[in-house]
């Protein structure tokens, strides 16, 4: 059985709270010391850094509000990948692959984790080491892969998904947009904002329900 | 193989047309009902709740049929290599499990201009066969407004459709559709209460002179109880709508408005897990289904009557593979099965505004529309080649809620799809942009038409259906028109920018097989040119009916009310008439 890895990220990077205000200023209210042991279901350690690495240049910290690394989107992707998605159980994969036109969408053989698994090495062994404009350079040569394009994908997924699933720590992609999450009503609501923010604060799926709810990654091996 | 006991009705698909024949036969007669359901059991309300995530329900599409089961393959000419759709995206969303596609649709629930009904005789009466596109393969449904009108009215009632009337019984209201043929009744619920976007568009359409009305829509606007007893709350406009379950049950589907007037009844029983591979026939008489259960198991299902009702274009499938009707050539022009394959045109726009729309609230038919365009395009549209269009409307449903909401930016705006300019954008305009659409008329062809594919096999080994279609120069010069029409409303709504969705006049051939795919097993009144008459009833095989969008013979908007209310007609003839003497009723 292979090894479980680890990945280490320091806690106030991953979702320190945040408060997101009207006027689209980001503020860290406070942060967590220390730092957080995430168990790998996919990656290794090292592809890991790799992937927190391009997807905050991807989705970066900066003025605006938090990028990929807090939101823990690198752990979103790699329990997609190492879930059913990744697998391509529910994809058609019968032969013959024939390329074709955009609109049929991708054609061909390989499942997200050998794309992932093959697209990594593509950004260089010292990927991580780089500066973030060299990092650019390297992600804009592979632009126009499926590869690029799954992460690309992938990443605002982990940015903005329920946190069940991994991504959006502590809610920090939902706070900076203002989104409430899955809220059961809004009738009372409706026609009462027109134009104007209606901003409650956001809630998880468990948090709104009450109970824990399972992810598909969760409930079914890939 | 083992043979199952023998039942009066065996009804394949657990969808609207399947669950209206099963609510209606079960319910009117002592006739043993049989639905085998592909997918699995109605999951209940309490977990659509649980379903409310994006990643998984809208994303993943997990409660959507598995593509590594069974998919379509398309192509845009008889030269093409046909692909597979191989993943949710290109194949939008294809319904299984009990409720099929109407669990989760976006309940918008316009009915067909009377025109639509007998389309081919009224454009050459109106414009002379000449004038229309050549290989035009249009036809009439074969029946009028009088006699479908009263099943209009019934679907309605059944769903607790939402709106305002424009044309009750030959009054012309203002408020509603005054362009809709006439209604013999109002609608059963008032509008719902819009949001700002559809406000919006409704202000800038009335200034331009257009008359602006709310969107039909089957998600119930308020606490209704409906003609069978069956009681609903109102919609909580929770955004996770089309794409979704209800769950609270405001959207009609047939798990809330059909199931449970049958799951008390002895003579109903519903099989899930059932995939149906054969209708099993002899000299020219159905006599059951072959399916494989959940364990793998072929199992053969006698029964007196069979109905299809499976996904659209399966409905073809399922003919084809059984071997019953003469497959369509598109060379010959012999065959009626798999001829009149058709989608919609699609046109639509995203407008951006300085104000947040909140557009996290919504319902899947919470939208506000014209219907100057919704039928004949008049002198203007046939001057430019453009002879039928679509109501526009402006539309928010809620969902997609967030991730497939975000990086809505104006085209040129930024020149890369990430990093930190992007980033800024996104989140500029995060929340300040809206959408409208026009699912419109799309004619028939002789080249476009359905077939089995030789390559591609299902999960079975049977083969997949192929579709072959292209847009004609019709379809772009339809799409420009709309589109002209629309980005006219969206200036005068103020839309800082404007930016059209690739349609058929931008974009390649429609590739895609969606919910908004008709035909294959067309209705029609005459034998020649159809494969089901106007009852729905299989011309060469009085015993077995074939329901669904796959009975017209083009395409249009949204036309799950119009599918419904044929189901209900279908059942009528059944119930009062086939019943009492079997054999052909047309």
């Amino acid at each position: 059985m292979k090894r479980r890895e680890f990945i280490e990220l320091s806690a106030n990077s991953l979702g320190g709270l945040l408060i997101y205000s009207l006027a689209g200023e980001p503020i860290v209210v406070s942060a967590q010391q220390g730092k957080v042991k995430v168990p790998l279901r996919f990656f290794t350690r090292r592809e890991a850094q790799v992937i927190v690495a391009a997807c905050e240049r991807i989705f970066p910290a900066d003025d605006s509000g938090p990028g990929a690394t807090q939101a823990g989107a690198m752990v979103y992707i790699d329990r997609q990948l190492a879930g059913p998605y990744g697998s391509d159980k529910y994809r058609y994969t019968k032969p013959p692959f024939v390329e074709s036109l955009p609109a049929h969408g991708y054609q061909g053989k390989e499942n997200p984790r050998e794309t992932y698994r093959a697209g990594i090495p593509q950004l260089g062994a010292d990927f991580v080491a780089l500066d973030g404009a060299r990092q650019d350079e390297r992600l804009r040569a592979i632009e126009k892969t499926h590869f690029f394009q799954l992460l690309r994908q992938h990443t605002i997924e982990g940015m903005f998904c329920d946190p069940m699933h991994g991504g959006n720590a502590g809610l920090i992609g939902w706070q900076m947009l203002g989104y409430p999450g899955p809220q059961m009503s809004y009738r009372a609501q409706m026609g009462q904002y027109n134009g104007v923010p209606y901003r409650p604060k956001p809630q998880s799926l468990g948090q709104i329900l009450g109970y824990p709810v399972k992810p598909w990654e969760d409930e079914e091996k890939g | 193989m083992k043979t199952l006991a023998p039942v009066d009705v065996v009804i394949v698909g657990g969808g609207w047309g399947g669950m209206v024949m099963a609510k209606e036969i079960a319910s009117r007669t002592p006739l043993s009902v049989l639905v085998l359901e592909r997918g699995g059991p109605f999951r209940g309300v309490g977990s659509y709740g649980k379903e409310m995530d994006e990643v998984d329900t809208y994303i993943r599409k997990r409660w959507a049929e598995n593509p590594a089961n069974e998919t379509f393959t398309t192509r845009a000419t008889r030269e093409d290599h046909a692909n597979p759709l191989r993943q949710y995206g290109e194949l939008p969303w294809v319904g299984t499990g009990m409720g099929g596609s109407g669990d989760h649709w976006g309940a918008t629930s316009p009915r067909l201009m009377p025109e639509a009904l007998r389309l081919a005789s009224h454009l050459r009466e109106r414009w002379g066969a000449s004038r229309l596109p050549p290989d035009i393969a249009i036809q009439d449904l074969g029946v009028t407004w009088e006699e479908i009108e009263p099943y209009y009215t019934r679907a309605e009632e059944m769903m607790g459709t939402s709106g305002k009337a424009g044309n009750l019984k030959g009054r012309k209201i203002e408020g509603g559709n005054i362009f809709e043929g006439p209604r013999s009744r109002e609608y059963p619920n008032p509008p719902h209460a819009m949001p700002y976007a559809p406000l919006l568009f409704a202000k800038a359409a009335k200034e331009l002179g257009y008359h602006p009305f709310p969107m039909p829509s089957s998600t119930l606007s308020q606490s209704y109880v409906n003609p069978d007893g069956i009681g609903r709350v109102g919609c909580q406009y929770c955004g996770h709508c089309s794409g979704f379950g209800c769950m609270v049950g405001a959207k009609a589907s047939p798990n809330f408005t059909l199931l449970p007037l049958l799951e008390s009844r002895k003579n109903f029983t519903a099989r899930t897990h059932c995939q149906v591979r054969r209708i099993v026939h002899r000299d020219g008489k159905a006599v059951g289904v072959t399916y494989v259960d959940d364990s793998g198991r072929e199992l053969m299902q006698p029964a007196e009557t069979v109905v299809l009702a499976a996904w659209v274009f399966n409905n073809a499938r399922l003919l084809m593979l059984s071997g019953i009707g003469e497959q369509y050539d598109p060379l010959t022009g012999k065959g009626t099965l798999g001829r009149n394959a058709t989608y919609s045109v699609h046109v639509g726009l995203d407008f951006f505004l300085d104000k947040p729309q909140n557009d996290f609230m919504g319902s899947g038919g919470l939208a506000m529309g014209i219907g100057e365009f919704g039928g004949d395009l008049g002198d203007e549209g046939a001057a430019r080649g453009a002879f039928q269009g679509g109501l526009i409307f402006a539309y928010q449903q809620g969902d997609p809620p967030v991730i497939t909401a975000f990086g809505k930016i104006p085209k040129g705006e930024v020149q890369q799809n990430w990093g930190s300019q992007w980033k800024k954008a996104a989140l500029k305009w995060n929340d300040r942009y809206g959408t409208f659409l026009n699912t419109g008329n799309h004619f028939a062809y002789r080249q476009n038409y359905l077939d089995l594919d030789p390559t591609y096999t299902d999960k079975w080994g049977d083969p997949l259906l192929r579709v072959t279609m292209e847009w004609t120069d019709a379809e772009r010069k339809q799409a420009a028109f709309m589109l002209e029409k629309q980005v006219g409303i969206a200036k005068a709504m103020g839309a800082l920018a404007i930016d059209p969705h690739p349609s058929a006049a931008t974009g390649g051939p429609p590739l895609q097989v969606d919910q908004h795919s008709h035909g294959g097993v067309i209705m029609g009144a005459s034998r020649e040119t159809s494969v089901v008459n106007t009852y729905l009833q299989h011309w060469r095989m009085p015993n077995l009916w074939v329901v669904g969008g796959s009975a017209l013979p083009q395409g249009n908007e949204h036309l799950t009310l119009t599918v419904v209310a044929l189901a209900y007609r279908a059942a009528d003839a059944f119930v009062e008439r086939y019943v009492k003497q079997p054999g052909p009723l047309a």
